[in-house]
């Protein structure tokens, strides 16, 4: 099976499955894994969002 | 009191965190199956999480046509994608059997399905490492 992702369904993906992981590992108690999953997504897809504004600026 | 002095000298030099056989077992485990090291020591929910996580990523990468690297692929950067993808324990082993992701790269997603199936390696090096911390005791 073979199919093809949008750049950014790719990058929100990505962040979704990192961010669980590293909300997982790096902290102990259930509320803090949640906060740190929800932080490290946030970051992941602003940085998306940052990264393709960058983009944006040096096409003009 | 030299008794007393022997025994806190003892208490000093045991280790903090004992190293048992769950602790090497587990990790283990954790690498060959995603999530299998937090569910053998009852984590059900973070392994069923991490099992999810590193599945689905790799399965995604494979479906984007990522590439599965082989061990002697002769350059560096090739030998550091083996790396990675040997992360994924069983899956890795399942891929090259099956002779998954082995096709070429016929447009740019192929690139982000590579590095998907690298990054599920990695993470799961991370998960694997975490069910050992478990294992010792030192997080809960």
């Amino acid at each position: 099976m073979t199919f093809t992702l949008s750049h950014f369904s790719a990058a929100v993906l990505f962040a979704l499955f990192a961010s669980v992981v590293f909300g997982i590992t790096q902290r102990n108690t259930t509320m803090e894994q949640v906060r740190y999953g929800l932080y490290c997504f946030a970051l992941f897809v602003g940085g998306v969002f940052a990264a393709g504004w960058v983009m944006w600026l040096l096409r003009r | 009191m030299a008794k007393t002095s022997t025994d806190k000298a003892a208490a000093a030099s045991a280790p903090r965190y004992p190293l048992t056989t769950i602790a090497i077992v587990a990790p283990i485990v954790g690498w060959l199956i995603p999530g299998a090291g937090h569910l053998m020591q009852k984590r059900y929910v973070r392994g069923i999480l991490l099992m999810v996580s590193v599945v689905a990523m790799f399965l995604i990468g494979l479906g984007m046509n990522g590439r599965v690297y082989g061990p002697n692929g002769g350059d560096i950067l090739e030998m550091l994608g083996f790396v990675g993808d040997l992360g994924s324990g069983a899956l890795y082993f399942l891929a090259r059997i099956m002779g998954w992701g082995q096709a070429a790269a016929a447009h740019a997603s192929a690139d982000y399905g590579k590095t998907f199936v690298i990054v599920a390696g990695l993470l799961n090096f991370i998960a694997a490492a975490d069910a050992h911390h478990i294992a010792l005791g030192k997080k809960p």
